[in-house]
């Protein structure tokens, strides 16, 4: 399922939703989301899931087609964690 | 930030009522519980994929106990993030 689909099937299940009502809620709902991680904040949606920050340390890896070691700098990284609803329906 | 933020954005963007924003919020959740229930991913583009994965069955240990324990062959749900929002993350846009 793609946004575009999550967005058509939520205007055929709310009558009171036209198709530009919901491209606006589901932009708000994934823009929000990024924007709370953006600010180092811990997003929880209970049922589903929760996204926080991870922090990945500096590495050095290799190239793989030159063998060059190249220094990786320190980063985050979005991390998701499924709630437990959610994971137990997805394992039935 | 919870649910509760988030319908409460919806709330103040779209002129519905605090209820009807509360119900839309629940109804894209539950959507996307249902699908990702049925094994079906869902592609959010700038933000991320949810993907269901089968995970076979392997051998493990009781971390306290030490004794050798059969895990069951199960799925998961992964998430992968989009390349955008890994870089907004790292506020590199």
């Amino acid at each position: 399922m793609t946004k575009s689909e999550l967005i058509e099937r939520l205007t055929d299940d709310h009558e009171l939703l036209n198709k530009k009502d919901a491209e606006m809620v589901i932009n708000l709902i994934f823009g929000g989301i990024g924007d709370a991680l953006s600010q180092g904040d811990r997003v929880e949606i209970r049922g589903f899931g929760s996204f926080s920050v991870r922090e990945r340390d500096a590495r050095e890896a290799r190239n793989p087609k030159s063998g060059e070691l190249v220094k990786i700098a320190s980063r985050k990284t979005p991390f998701f964690k499924t709630g437990k609803e959610l994971r137990e329906r997805v394992d039935e | 930030m919870t649910k509760a933020d988030l319908i409460e954005s919806v709330y103040l963007t779209t002129g519905f009522s605090k209820k009807e924003s509360a119900a839309i919020v629940e109804m894209v959740f539950d959507l996307m519980k249902e699908t990702l229930e049925n094994g079906e991913k869902i592609k959010i583009a700038g933000f991320g994929n949810f993907v269901v994965k089968e995970k076979a069955s392997r051998r493990g240990r009781n971390p306290q106990t030490g004794s050798e324990i059969e895990i069951s062959a199960r799925k998961i749900l992964t998430f992968k993030p989009s390349q955008v929002l890994k870089a907004a993350i790292n506020e590199e846009i």
